[in-house]
């Protein structure tokens, strides 16, 4: 792809994701009072939808519920469930929680990280297809290590487990 | 029964509980398959719809053999029993069957075999792991790791199915409840739990008849009721299993604690990691609001409580009582000085009383029996029974709960069944990242809120991860310290900074290039931070550090003059080596990341020492242990044969 059809081809994107953006979220905000008690559960809400908390949607929350941007952008960024970083279709979260810890789950982000291409909390695949984090238990310990991907969990995964679950993870 | 219940009156809802029980008293069979944290992870579910689709096949054949299905027999989906090790877990009653590590293919076999012809399928039974042989073992009761333990917060979890209000009803649900609404005053609600010594279950210990009684005495006309189900520390599991698996109990202790405070509104704040505690606490709000339990007035008696579910942010730091509040009012969780009590100005500056999951669970129990039974079991000062999730390198790992009072070897050796391989105990962390580990010679204290305390670690919320001499020390108090700098809020300087400058100082020592003079760095700023941080997440910070350089100190020592890591976990201080014993699997120079490994099919294979990454894959995977981890110039992986398990 030369320079131009890339910008174009994001401009694009980005108009396209702004339309579904806004359409997407229409209804999020007659869910809950429009006050800014209910900001965390809108961001919740939104990333629900859309899968990370892209600028623009900020900017509609902010509008929405009348509390300064800067104060969205606070709480986005405090909590750990947000995502303002485009995310893959699929969320690989490796535990790391002191149950998994001590059963060797830095390894497996290591491998994961060098299979997939990726840092943890950074960016997707080239495919779109997954992302990776890192998360402080999720109450799996005792089949540890664990690991969630967006709804499957994988229990006692050692290192030469990962190919199977990615492969399974790719298909489906 | 019937779908839409609904109980004018409190004298309705005893009916029906009695209407439930006899009808269940036909019940000649039940099944309970496990769709707990851990058994979902391995398929209970699946294992539950296969079970359920072949139970439906065999219909004409179980009216038959007089097992009516939904009359005389039912197979129910239930929260955790407790062994995950033996997961995905199916349980019979009344015969107590049990049955561990079911696969969904197993389904046809056991309703055919088991429940239509009472035969037991061997291969299915648990394999005892106790010293004294591999039995094969029939009866969960006759399992040490059940037959030791005492349930009270844990009762209902595992028996009786979540989505399922008849069940709960069927096991005395609301019968506490009942009792404190028709024959009690909410000051005697109160007296009875402070007479009970329940202690909050969800770290300080803090007296919850007490917390209950100075909430009242403020002069407000309104307070909060908060369920704390942030579950925060990694590790521990408990509160997942109790929102799961008996969210209606969590629900009936907030009811009873709503009446005797006069609450009309709370909350549940539950953990971002939850979904499935989110579901199953909703379905039963929902359900409990259509039944007349929840809502406005409640059974008939003009009592109003309205409760709603808040998902947590995934903030560890929420789980502090004053950054949850600021949580739930949608702002960001830093927590405040603790001189401004939050049962005074809690949640929108108005009284609050916040427990946690744990807690609210006891309550029921507590008012149904009384508080002279609470305080009978365990020690005068830590009345009750404690739920720990037993993790980490033990055989029996799961969801237990014993009397408070009981040792840490009974807890790890006994009920756990000691360390996976029988290799040596190191030590075992509670309390979390607050909490701190203790070494084999601390193995006899009984485990209660002051004993841990004094030993430098802390009750906690119930994690409880043993360590073997494959974990390495220095490394867990660095694990703890990364695990702060990533949830301090950031708002006070001690902690903040404090926990960044202890790390560099860990990570130079792990790296190998530590001085002796770095203890005593460490040693002034944990200092600094116990006395100087905001909250009790700086403030307790330093335990895993200093507990561990207190009875581990060798260790750090080896670090720091010779350059190894004894257990052999630090990379900068380590190098794998293949020994004499390979079988040439080729599994290892497969799974290498990097080709480091060269070898051909039956012949010793090698590690290239200067393309190894010091992954330890290989050491992972290797199907007959002859990987070797070398640090300091020995071989550190195996065990030594001389120090036998305690
Ligand atoms: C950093 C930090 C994290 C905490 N996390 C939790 C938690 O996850 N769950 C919990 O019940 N209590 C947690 N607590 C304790 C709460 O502040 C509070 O003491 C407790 O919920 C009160 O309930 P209890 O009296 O029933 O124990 C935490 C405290 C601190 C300082
Ligand atoms: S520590 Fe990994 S699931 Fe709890
Ligand atoms: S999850 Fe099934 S036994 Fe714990």
């Amino acid at each position: 792809m030369n320079s131009e059809t890339k910008t174009k081809a994001s401009k694009k994107k980005a108009a396209v994701l702004k339309s579904d953006t806004n359409g997407k979220l229409d209804q999020i905000f007659d869910l809950y009072p429009r006050e800014e008690d209910s900001l965390i559960m809108i961001l919740q809400e939104v990333q629900d939808r859309l899968n990370w908390l892209p600028p623009e949607a900020l900017d509609r929350v902010a509008d929405e519920l009348n509390v300064p941007r800067a104060r969205v952008q606070g709480v986005a960024t405090f909590y750990r469930a947000f995502s303002l970083e485009p995310r893959g279709e699929k969320v690989i979260k490796v535990c790391l929680g002191t149950a998994c810890h001590v059963r060797g789950a830095q390894i497996l982000v290591d491998e994961l990280e060098r299979r997939l291409d990726l840092k943890v909390s950074h960016g997707c695949t080239k495919d779109g297809r997954f992302s990776l984090e890192t998360v402080n238990c999720v109450g799996a310990c005792a089949m540890a290590p664990a690991i969630v991907v967006n709804e499957n969990y994988y229990a006692n995964v050692k290192p030469d487990k990962l190919d199977k679950m990615l492969k399974k993870e790719q298909q489906s | 029964m019937s779908a839409a219940l609904s109980f004018k009156n409190p004298e309705a809802l005893l009916a029906y509980a009695e209407k439930v029980k006899k009808y269940r008293q036909q019940r000649t069979m039940e099944i309970r398959v496990c769709a707990g944290p851990g058994c979902i992870a391995r398929g209970g579910r699946e294992i539950f719809s296969a079970i359920k689709a072949t139970i439906e096949k065999n219909k004409k054949e179980l009216k038959k053999k007089n097992l009516e299905v939904g009359v005389k027999f039912e197979a129910k989906c239930t929260g955790c029993h407790g062994l995950c090790e033996a997961g995905p877990v199916v349980t019979f009653e009344p015969s107590k069957l049990f049955y561990s590590k079911v696969k969904i293919k197993d389904a046809e076999e056991i309703v055919e075999k088991t429940v239509l012809n009472d035969e037991i399928i061997k291969r299915l039974l648990f394999k005892s792991c106790d010293s004294r042989g591999g039995d094969l073992i029939k009866k969960y009761t006759d399992i040490r790791f059940y037959a030791l333990q005492t349930k009270v917060a844990l009762r209902n979890v595992g028996v009786v199915d979540p989505s399922n209000l008849d069940d709960f009803i069927a096991e005395d649900g609301f019968k506490a409840f009942v009792k404190a609404l028709t024959e009690m005053s909410p000051d005697d609600v109160i007296e009875e739990i402070e007479k009970s010594g329940l202690r909050g279950r969800g770290g300080a210990g803090f007296s919850t008849g007490k917390k209950w009684r100075s909430a009242k005495r403020v002069k407000q006309d309104r307070v909060w009721i908060i369920c704390n189900g942030d579950e925060g520390d990694p590790g521990a599991f408990m509160d997942r299993a109790i929102m799961e698996g008996d969210p209606y109990s969590v629900i009936e202790g907030l009811l009873i604690g709503a009446y005797a405070l006069g609450a009309t509104d709370g909350f549940i704040y539950v953990r971002h990691e939850y979904p499935l505690a989110v579901k199953h606490l909703q379905m039963a709000i929902n359900t409990l609001e259509k039944a007349g339990l929840l809502g406005k007035n409640i059974l008939g008696t003009g009592m109003t409580f309205n409760l709603k579910i808040s998902r947590g942010g995934g903030a560890f730091v929420c789980g502090e009582s004053s950054a949850l509040m600021r949580s739930l009012e949608g702002k960001v969780g830093e927590p405040r000085a603790k001189y401004i009590r939050s049962v005074e100005k809690g949640l929108l500056d108005q009284p609050t009383v916040l427990n946690n999951v744990e807690t609210f669970t006891c309550v029921p129990a507590i008012i149904d029996k009384g508080s002279s039974w609470f305080a009978s079991i365990g020690p005068k000062s830590s009345t009750g029974t404690k739920a720990f999730s037993l993790v980490g390198k033990v055989k029996n790992t799961g969801l237990v709960e014993v009397p408070m009072g009981r040792t840490l070897r009974e807890i790890i050796f006994d009920i756990g069944g000691g360390i996976i391989d029988d290799r040596p105990f190191k030590a075992v962390q509670t309390g979390g990242p607050s909490g701190g580990c203790l070494p084999v010679d601390k193995l006899d204290l009984p485990v209660d809120f002051d004993t841990l305390s004094r030993a430098g670690a802390m009750m906690g919320s119930g994690g409880m991860i043993v360590m073997d001499d494959r974990t390495c020390m220095v490394d867990i108090a660095d694990y703890f310290i990364r695990f702060l700098i990533g949830e301090s809020c950031g708002k006070c300087v001690p902690c903040r900074e404090g926990l960044r400058q202890v790390h560099e100082l860990l990570d130079r020592i792990i790296r190998g290039d530590g001085e002796l003079d770095d203890l005593k760095k460490i040693d002034r700023l944990c200092h600094t931070m116990e006395v100087a941080s905001l909250c009790a997440l700086g403030k307790s910070a330093p335990y895993p550090v200093t507990s561990t350089i207190k009875y581990f100190r060798d260790e750090y020592m080896a670090h720091i003059e010779e350059k190894k890591c004894p257990a052999g976990v630090c990379k900068s201080l380590v190098k794998y080596d293949i020994n004499k014993d390979c079988i040439g699997c080729l599994i290892c120079k497969k799974q290498c990341p990097v080709d480091a490994i060269s070898g051909e099919n039956k012949k010793l294979h090698v590690i290239d020492q200067d393309k190894c990454i010091v992954c330890g894959i290989c050491y992972e995977v290797c199907p007959v242990d002859t990987v070797d981890i070398i640090s300091g110039g020995e071989i550190v992986n195996r065990r030594e044969l001389e120090v036998v398990n305690p």
